[in-house]
């Protein structure tokens, strides 16, 4: 066996069946040097309290399932290397959602809010499969490929002050990911997205705090798709620009 | 226990799954399906694959090319007519893809670019940079959102086939949340529940890659094909196995040896000229070889060998293969750009699957199977790279719409057995969840891991599988004795654990069986006493099925249309 290295977690556990409120338990778990904190919940898991539940997959950060908070901050925790942390480490389920059980957290109203701003492509008339693709270069790639990078992990969601006080911001991923459609150039979805973007709990209630652009671990960069955004919907809404795309 | 009906009910929401859905809604405007999923559709295996998605798209290429080269990777094993239908429809699924909006790389004149990959004649690979899967998945979870009447049941894990009057007419499930069983009631079932490296103990898979589906086909007495074939990738990061994709060679990266040789060129492994870009079996055959001559790497966690991009320069590896480059430097501490990334074959993917015709249908009415789940056959003894993205869009695709035809053809039965069955397993589960018993889930896991791995490695022999297999048979008699400490009905992953091992066991033992009895090497099955091909005794499909007393092996023909069988070489 390789070396290991005891490190303390105090892992948030609620079960709704028998807390009252969450609380937090201690383990004490042998890591490897390479281990990441999902590595420490599942040797908790397997060889400590199989009671434990977290919902995890890939552990290659790109499934989107692992995401919590780790000494306060929301991360992926296949990439949350115990060998950054020192002292006691903090695993709690990721902030702004209902918990369902211990490190697992209530995903409804995200998926939700995915679904609201119609993130597919929608066009007026469709080509024949049979003539092709459309052409795309790759600078009208690049201009939405950054925010078509989203793994839906919602640590963003987590993270975003204004969801802390209203929980029925649209918020960062879904803003993004309209912002992704409308500037693909295959795409005459704009005007379709246009109210629900700018409804009362729409991009207009971002505060600009950039906090979900720094945890999101894809660099998708929310923050600046919402100011995009916002530009473009209020030149829209002054007539400016008409209600489709720009490119 | 909750009821619920749909014309079709789905189990698995990945690439296949999305596809077969959006499939059986547009074939049938009235027609829903139940996406039955044990995690979030976007957040399926799927969305691992990197390198790219095979479909021929170049006027210097051609179907026939694209057939040919699946045969040889598939070392002839493959049936042709599926291949021939395969190839057909890829170019069309991958536009339609396109249409969903999967932002696929570009070349400069805004037509869709493709990459070389290991085993095919020539660029055939559409490619999202190195991050295929993910795109094509969220394009198609997006796209299924569209549609209100794909009905999803996101974390609800299905335990068993319903079955009436010999059809399968729907799934018992439980919603993971509440600990709740529905019987999901439909008129036909598609299964898309991925393969199952997790038998294995170092794998590319992600952890919800445990033979669901495989289990549930195998048990409700459906054959398993082909199980024997496992595919080891040769590129997998020591410790963790996280893949890096075979598109990083494909850009015209090297492995070397710890002679500093390109050791695929250097000696006679088989892949001739293609060099780096010979097939995964024989690619990961001769690392092995490498690490027995003493020319590997020696490392924590094994031998392994070098993946060289560095000449390939800073600028191409951003370009083409940024995620490869954010894996390494995450996972191992290691920049591509400046130094070499420590590589090993890896349990990758299950050439063998769940028995069904050209439709996904299988031998059990009203079942049908799609995508590694399934073995249709397209891959043979061996799969070639991005061939299996396409497999889960064209023959998600053809099952979706069998499906739909199936339950517009037929009526719903009385109901009676098929809830009986459901509330049956309303108990079990509800027995599972508080039992009590002497063997650990955790322990019994890693000893499977470890029965697999040194029965069916990357070179097997008749001894070292019987052991495996006796092995598998004694741990099928501990699970039955295995203790659950979680009593909740609240998200208990305890029971999913629980579950989920039951199906690796089953699907363990069709692997090592079938093995034992290939007493040839064919493609991704290679054994040490038996080293060469016998057509006349085993070119023919292995074929499982469960039995009360253990399994039965038997075989069946592949099926020939216009290619003879060749010697393997390039």
């Amino acid at each position: 066996m390789a070396e290991t290295k005891l490190y303390k977690f105090e892992v948030l556990r609620f079960r709704p069946e028998s807390d009252k409120e969450p609380v937090f338990e201690t383990y004490e778990v042998p890591c490897m040097e390479d281990w990441v904190v999902l590595d420490a919940l599942n040797a908790i898991k397997d060889d400590i309290d199989p009671t434990l539940s977290h919902r995890w997959s890939c552990r290659m950060g790109v499934c989107g399932s692992c995401g919590m908070l780790v000494n306060g901050r929301p991360i992926l925790t296949c990439a949350a290397f115990v060998r950054n942390y020192s002292g006691t480490i903090r695993v709690e389920p990721l902030s702004n959602f209902p918990i369902v059980r211990d490190l697992v957290v209530d995903l409804e109203s995200f998926i939700d809010k995915i679904k609201s701003v119609k993130p597919w492509i929608i066009r007026k008339l469709e080509k024949d499969l049979a003539d092709g693709e459309y052409r795309q270069s790759p600078e009208q790639l690049e201009e939405f490929k950054q925010y078509s990078m989203c793994i839906n992990c919602a640590l963003c969601y987590a993270a975003c002050p204004v969801l802390a006080s209203e929980p029925e911001f649209l918020g960062p991923a879904a803003i993004a990911l309209a912002h992704r459609y409308n500037l693909d150039s295959r795409d005459e979805g704009n005007a379709e997205r246009f109210d629900t973007l700018n409804a009362g709990d729409g991009l207009w209630g971002c505060s600009y705090a950039n906090e979900c652009s720094q945890v999101c671990p894809k660099h998708v960069d929310p923050a600046m798709a919402i100011q995009q955004a916002k530009l473009t919907d209020a030149l829209q809404w002054v007539h400016v620009l008409p209600k489709k795309n720009f490119t | 226990m909750e009821v619920s009906r749909h014309d079709i009910v789905l189990v698995g929401g990945g690439g296949a799954g999305l596809r077969a859905a959006i499939a059986a809604v547009e074939a049938s405007p009235s027609l829903s399906v139940a996406c039955v999923s044990k995690l979030y559709p976007m957040r399926s295996h799927t969305v691992s694959a990197e390198g790219g998605a095979a479909g021929v798209a170049r006027d210097d290429d051609n179907l026939d090319l694209h057939a040919y080269d699946t045969l040889k990777g598939s070392d002839f094993l493959a049936d042709q007519d599926a291949v021939e239908i395969f190839v057909a429809a890829a170019p069309k699924e991958l536009v339609q893809l396109e249409r969903w909006g999967c932002p696929w790389s570009r070349e400069k004149d805004g037509r869709v670019a493709v990459r070389a990959f290991g085993g095919m004649t020539t660029k055939r690979t559409w490619y999202a940079t190195d991050k295929t899967g993910f795109h094509m998945l969220h394009a198609l979870f997006q796209t299924s959102l569209k549609y209100d009447r794909i009905v999803r049941y996101d974390e609800y894990f299905a335990t068993k086939i319903l079955v009436e009057n010999g059809r399968a007419v729907g799934v018992a499930a439980f919603d993971m949340r509440t600990g709740k069983m529905h019987a999901m009631l439909g008129r036909s079932v598609i299964l898309c529940t991925g393969g199952a490296g997790r038998i294995f103990p170092f794998t590319t898979n992600a952890a919800v890659k445990t033979g669901d589906g495989m289990a549930l086909a195998y048990r409700a007495g459906v054959g398993l094909k082909d199980m024997e074939f496992v595919q080891y990738h040769p590129t997998g990061l020591p410790g963790t196995g996280i893949l890096i994709t075979e598109a990083s060679r494909g850009e015209g990266g090297y492995l070397k040896n710890n002679k500093g040789e390109r050791f695929l060129i250097e000696y006679d492994y088989g892949v001739g000229g293609k060099a780096e870009l010979g097939p995964r079996d024989m690619v990961s055959r001769a690392e092995m070889r490498e690490f027995q001559a003493g020319r590997g790497f020696k490392g924590p966690y094994g031998d392994y060998v070098h993946l060289e991009l560095m000449h390939l320069g800073e600028e191409k590896i951003n370009e083409r293969i940024p995620f490869v480059r954010e894996l390494a430097k995450n996972y191992v501490g290691i920049d591509p750009v400046f130094e070499p990334i420590p590589v090993r074959p890896v349990a990758h993917y299950m050439m063998g699957g769940v028995d069904t015709d050209l439709n996904g249908a299988t031998e059990l009415p009203g079942l049908f199977a799609a995508g590694e789940a399934a073995c249709v056959s397209i891959n043979g003894a061996n799969r070639l790279g991005s061939n299996s993205l396409t497999e889960c869009l064209v023959f998600g695709a053809r099952s979706g719409i069998a499906a739909a035809e199936y339950a517009a053809g037929s009526t719903s039965g009385d109901e009676k057995s098929a809830l009986e069955q459901a509330r049956s397993e309303e108990s079990r589960l509800e027995r599972l969840r508080g039992k009590h018993g002497g063997e650990k889930i955790a322990q019994i896991r890693r000893e499977l891991n470890l029965a697999t791995e040194s029965g069916c490695g990357v070179f097997r022999e008749e001894e070292s599988m019987r052991a495996g297999l006796d092995t598998v048979v004694q741990l099928k008699g501990r699970y039955a004795d295995i203790g659950l400490t979680d009593r909740s009905v609240i998200f208990n992953t305890e029971v999913v654990q629980a579950l989920e091992l039951g199906n690796m066991i089953d699907i363990a033992e069709t692997v090592v069986l079938s093995a034992l009895h290939r007493r040839e090497s064919r493609g991704a099955h290679t054994r040490t006493d038996y080293p060469t091909r016998n057509d006349g005794e085993f070119w023919k499909h292995s074929l499982v099925k469960f039995a009360a007393d253990g399994p039965r092996l038997s075989y069946k023909p592949v099926k020939k249309t216009r290619w003879e069988l060749e010697e393997r070489k390039y």
